[in-house]
């Protein structure tokens, strides 16, 4: 199928996927790799690589407690992550940084420490279009507490339906969890808006900015966000680091999570006292290489440009869902128009189920997600069991759409749903 | 990779019209399994009479191969014995993992030699035995309630 839809973009793409060798992997049947599950997790640029094998050639060794040389240097990397990190972010504090292991940890973490103070008649808020780590911890704090689950719903055009906000955000609630954009639906939410209105009712604003953070600038100084959660993995950055930013003095407040080494500052058998934030969220050892290579990839993103990334991503989901639009019988999950859209576009193909349809594209190359990508409450709530999702990042071409627009033709005829 | 080899004809009809589908009355045991990476949820009822099971029904939500491999299974283990039908289990699993080197046996497994292309989609074994371990474990429980009211029996 040849295009006539137009796409124009900020970056040079052929140098930028030049720093991605797995982009250039050939797949069985003699395929070319089109990696479209990004949202799932990226792919990784060599910088970031060659970051992690060089502290782990030449600098390995424990971090704080390791008292050589070997053991400063460690401590330097891992610290000089955080650095990397704070400034990626805008967090007025280096101390302000967490790091996890992912960020399903990073929101136990939230829910752990922020639910010790719950109590019945307590109310957390969060959506119906959350990712299941940002519902279940929650679910348990709550029933550790006996406070209440509350949710917004979300609306038929797949946006937060905040109808209902004053009943939901009352002087009872004391968290509201949301995340910033839907890795099922794609939905950037005005998480500002919500969180003036949040703060009103002296509630805590926690953010899940998994989706958020790899697509665009952010910055927590003005976003209105008491913690943000987001996970190394997705940001061209390695698996088992997340990170949780939170205002100093509200992390200063907070009881530890987890018990171990690191977080302590005294113990005796009779009882201990914990380190101030950071370190007492970071009990044991931290994930330091990944430290280093998380540094390593926010400086790669800044060194692109988040603006220009997010442009790239912007410009890439106007010409998905114009492509997608033209394919028979699919319907877009979620919102149908480019306008705070995120990079993840979900949809159903009418008499295909999703697993047969990645499937099919699959044997062409073409990498998506189907399922409820750990999002079941909101495809329960557009009446669906799954979807098949493609997902876009700073690598992603127009020529890649195009291939997943012809593979679903494909994936039509092949089982005769015309 | 080989899609004809993966979605046989076989399979593509069982799909469009699953047999034993929609959930009959009566039985003895229902079970709800899930496959949680993917969603695929299937409900099933099994009916047992003594040791021969006498019905299966289902319901289920999912793709093709899980809807096709339900409803080859109620084919398979309908008027079996239940030794039999999981046996034929045993033999539909060794398939399943045989990554494709597995020889299928048509005289056990009739339309589930269908399957064999499954082996070698390692995410869509998964998939196939969703029925089969919703089968097992409502057969399961039926044994173990006949098992108990017997032993009800014996007491009195
Ligand atoms: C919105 C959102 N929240 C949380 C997560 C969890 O991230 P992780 O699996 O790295 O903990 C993901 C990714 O899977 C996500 O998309």
């Amino acid at each position: 199928m040849t295009t006539t839809r137009t796409f124009s973009s900020p970056l040079d793409l052929q140098s930028v996927r030049a720093d991605f060798p797995i982009l250039s992997r050939e797949l069985a049947g003699g395929f070319p790799l089109v990696y479209l599950d990004s949202a799932n997790s990226s792919q990784k640029p060599r910088q970031v690589v060659q970051a992690i094998e060089d502290h782990y050639l030449q600098h390995n060794a424990n971090v704080a407690r390791a008292m050589h040389q070997l053991g400063a240097e460690a401590t330097a990397a891992y610290e000089g992550g955080r650095d990397k990190v704070a400034a990626f972010i805008g967090a007025p504090n280096r101390d302000e940084i967490v790091f996890t292991k992912n960020a399903s940890e990073a929101l136990n973490l939230a829910a752990h420490t922020l639910g010790a103070a719950l109590k019945p008649g307590d109310v957390v808020v969060v959506s119906e279009m959350e990712h299941h780590s940002n519902i279940v911890p929650w679910q348990l704090a709550c029933e550790r507490t006996g406070a209440t689950l509350k949710w917004f719903g979300v609306t038929e055009d797949g946006r937060l339906d905040l109808s209902n906000i004053e009943e939901l955000l009352t002087e009872n609630t004391k968290v509201v969890a949301l995340t910033w954009v839907s890795n099922a639906l794609g939905t950037i939410n005005p998480i500002t808006e919500i969180a003036t209105k949040a703060h009103a009712v002296g509630a805590t604003v926690v953010v899940d900015a998994s989706q958020a953070v790899p697509q665009f600038p952010v910055d927590v100084s003005t976003l209105g966000a008491d913690i943000l959660v987001f996970t190394g993995h997705k940001v061209v950055g390695p698996t088992g680091i997340g990170v949780l930013w939170g205002r100093y003095e509200l992390l200063a407040e907070l009881p530890p999570f987890l018990g171990g080494g690191e977080m302590i500052e005294v113990v005796r058998m009779t009882g201990s006292t914990y380190a101030p934030p950071p370190a007492r969220f970071e009990a044991g050892t931290p994930p330091i290489a990944q430290a280093v290579g998380l540094g390593a990839a926010v400086d790669y993103l800044s060194g692109i440009g988040m603006d220009k990334v997010a442009a790239h991503e912007h410009a890439i989901v106007e010409y998905a869902l114009e492509g997608l639009k033209t394919v028979p019988g699919l319907t877009l999950l979620g919102p149908t128009d480019a306008k705070d859209h995120g990079g993840a576009i979900s949809f159903a193909l009418d008499g295909v189920h999703p697993h047969d349809v990645s499937t099919v594209l699959d044997t062409r190359g073409i990498a998506v997600r189907a399922g409820h990508h750990c999002a079941r409450p909101v495809h329960e709530r557009f009446g669906m069991q799954s979807s098949t999702r493609a997902s876009f990042y700073l690598y992603t071409t127009p020529e890649e759409i195009d291939a997943l627009v012809d593979g679903l033709g494909f994936v039509r005829s092949f089982f005769k749903v015309d | 990779m080989q899609l004809d080899s993966l979605y046989q004809e076989i399979i593509l009809d069982h799909y469009r019209t699953p047999h034993h589908a929609g959930l009959a009355d009566p039985y003895d045991v229902e079970v709800h399994h899930v496959n949680p990476s993917c969603g695929d949820e299937v409900t099933l009822r099994v009916e047992l009479d003594g040791d021969t099971v006498k019905g299966v029904t289902h319901d289920s939500v999912g793709c093709s191969i899980s809807q096709a491999a339900t409803s080859v299974m109620s084919d398979l283990v309908i008027g079996k014995p239940v030794s039999e039908g999981m046996a034929t289990y045993e033999k539909f699993l060794e398939l399943m993992q045989g990554r494709g080197n597995v020889e299928p046996d048509e005289e056990v497994l009739e339309d589930g030699v269908a399957f064999a292309g499954v082996a070698q989609f390692p995410a869509r074994v998964k998939c196939a035995l969703l029925g089969w371990s919703a089968w097992r474990d409502a057969t399961a429980q039926a044994l173990a309630t006949q098992g108990a009211a017997n032993e009800g029996v014996k007491n009195a």
